[in-house]
């Protein structure tokens, strides 16, 4: 647990700390596989294959120990979540144990019967993502004709069962004029709910940053349409939003902090304090198969890594804003400063605060069009 | 609508319940009561938890203040106050539907 260098005398009493928080959420990255091959994907470029998925009973067991450990909230997603033939198995253990139950798809494939099955399994909620408003962009994104008529028909599905509906749209520079034309798509689908996520530089996102970037000017319009729709909309459609910090003054506050309210465990069960923190080459994540979650929860050392404010660099510790934004995103540190325990860059602070708005502008202006598309690097005979 | 509800959203003899994707439950590990939506972590006080566990899908709002009534002895007009504006606020917020 103590992550600091003893270097004080054996006679000093340990430091107080803070009792550990309790997770609220937990991500089940059910499977990597999926149809759709969307070039911002939050999957890591290094995909889990079919044959290193947790089977059912581990899955179960990971559901029982979250509701254990204080859970409340499950997100059932992939990849495809419902590529996984035991989902329905899966949503009525995450009922049975006390979890609200999310479930997040892509919308492909998924047959009326199927939704039926899933709906009889208890699931309390389900989020459908749109690539983009209108076909030509959903099917363009996600690189699969005919994507948005499906998602169209599973919505309505959704939301015939009664079903409380969330729209996700990841929102970048061939989509982000659309903001207005998703919020109508979501009112008239019966949503109560909306996501509107500014692309996230990791993983794939950051491979595709180049074809991804909207410029300044359309990341402030975007604001500004949101910021006018929630007050047009309020108590009709929830507008949920993952702001842009290429642009911005201060980091988010990632997963609002860092093994504070939430894990994620992959398909092939690592468990991770966010789900891009794979690409941080120092960290040694605990996998289900050896660890109970708790223990990985409290003991793991990812999780103790970045927890709290102790790790922080004497810019950040100093900082009147360390428990608003936690230090901002350990990932993007790691990508731009090539130091995960580096500020943010995104804060004005950081020295490397106008190298990554260099960047931001750079990408927007280059006009770079063909996406490298999320996929398995090489064929997947496991399938 | 009866005269001391005059200034009251809701009807009496509307039956509330919780709509689908809203849970109410013990948070053993908190030791609180919460409420869950889509994304959402609510954590009632304790009158709202009174109110919201007998929002079963059966009582009428009328039957739920009674019941109240008998179990703190507090006054009526109060209690009826608390209860619609508690329940009319989940209502806008999608939460609560009533019928008829």
């Amino acid at each position: 647990m103590n992550e600091r260098v003893n270097v004080a005398p054996h006679a000093e009493p340990a430091p107080l700390r803070a009792p550990l928080p309790i997770p609220y959420g937990m991500l089940a990255e059910l499977t990597h596989r999926c149809p759709l091959m969307c070039p911002y994907c939050s999957n890591p470029v290094e995909l889990d294959r079919r044959n290193v998925e947790l089977d059912t009973e581990t899955w179960l067991r990971v559901f029982s120990e979250a509701a254990k450990l204080g859970v409340l909230q499950v997100h059932l997603s992939g990849g495809e979540p419902t590529a996984r033939r035991d989902l329905e198995e899966m949503i009525r253990h995450c009922v049975k144990v006390g979890l609200y139950t999310n479930l997040i798809t892509a919308g492909v494939g998924v047959t009326p019967e199927r939704l039926q099955a899933i709906s009889d399994a208890g699931i309390d909620h389900v989020q459908l993502s749109f690539q983009g408003a209108t076909p030509e962009v959903t099917d363009h994104v996600s690189n699969f004709k005919g994507a948005h008529e499906r998602k169209l028909a599973v919505a309505r599905e959704v939301r015939r069962l009664g079903l409380p509906l969330t729209i996700n749209s990841v929102v970048h520079r061939a989509n982000i004029h659309q903001i207005p034309d998703f919020l109508e798509l979501a009112l008239s689908l019966g949503a109560k709910r909306i996501e509107i996520a500014h692309a996230q530089y990791y993983g794939w996102a950051l491979r595709n940053r180049g074809a991804l970037m909207p410029t300044r000017e359309q990341v402030f319009k975007a604001l500004d349409v949101v910021e006018e729709a929630r007050v047009r909309l309020k108590g009709v459609l929830t507008i949920d939003a993952v702001v842009p910090d290429y642009y911005a003054k201060y980091p988010k506050a990632c997963m609002n902090g860092w093994g504070r309210q939430s894990l994620n465990v992959t398909p092939s069960g690592k468990v991770l304090p966010c789900h891009a923190a794979e690409m941080i080459p120092s960290l040694d994540f605990w996998n289900v198969r050896e660890h109970s979650l708790a223990e990985i929860w409290q003991a793991s050392p990812a999780f103790n890594a970045f927890r709290g404010t102790d790790w922080m660099p004497e810019l950040c510790r100093s900082c009147e804003r360390k428990e608003i934004d936690w230090g901002g995103c350990r990932c993007q540190a790691m990508a731009i400063a090539g130091d995960a325990a580096a500020t943010d860059p995104a804060c004005h602070k950081s020295p490397l605060h106008a190298h990554l708005l260099a960047l931001a502008e750079a990408d927007a202006a280059a006009g770079v069009e063909e996406y490298d598309y999320r996929r398995f690097t090489a064929p997947d005979r496991a399938q | 609508m009866t005269a001391e509800t005059t200034s009251t959203r809701l009807p009496a003899n509307g039956v509330p319940k919780l709509a689908r994707g809203v849970r109410l439950r013990h948070d053993e590990a908190r030791g609180q009561w919460v409420l869950l939506a889509p994304e959402r972590v609510l954590q009632p006080d304790p009158v709202a938890v009174e109110i919201l566990k007998r929002v079963d899908g059966e009582r009428t709002i009328e039957a739920i203040i009674d019941d109240l009534i008998l179990a703190f002895s507090v006054e009526r007009g109060r209690v009826a106050a608390d209860v619609d504006a508690f329940l009319a606020g989940l209502v806008e917020k999608g939460m609560v539907e009533v019928s008829p």
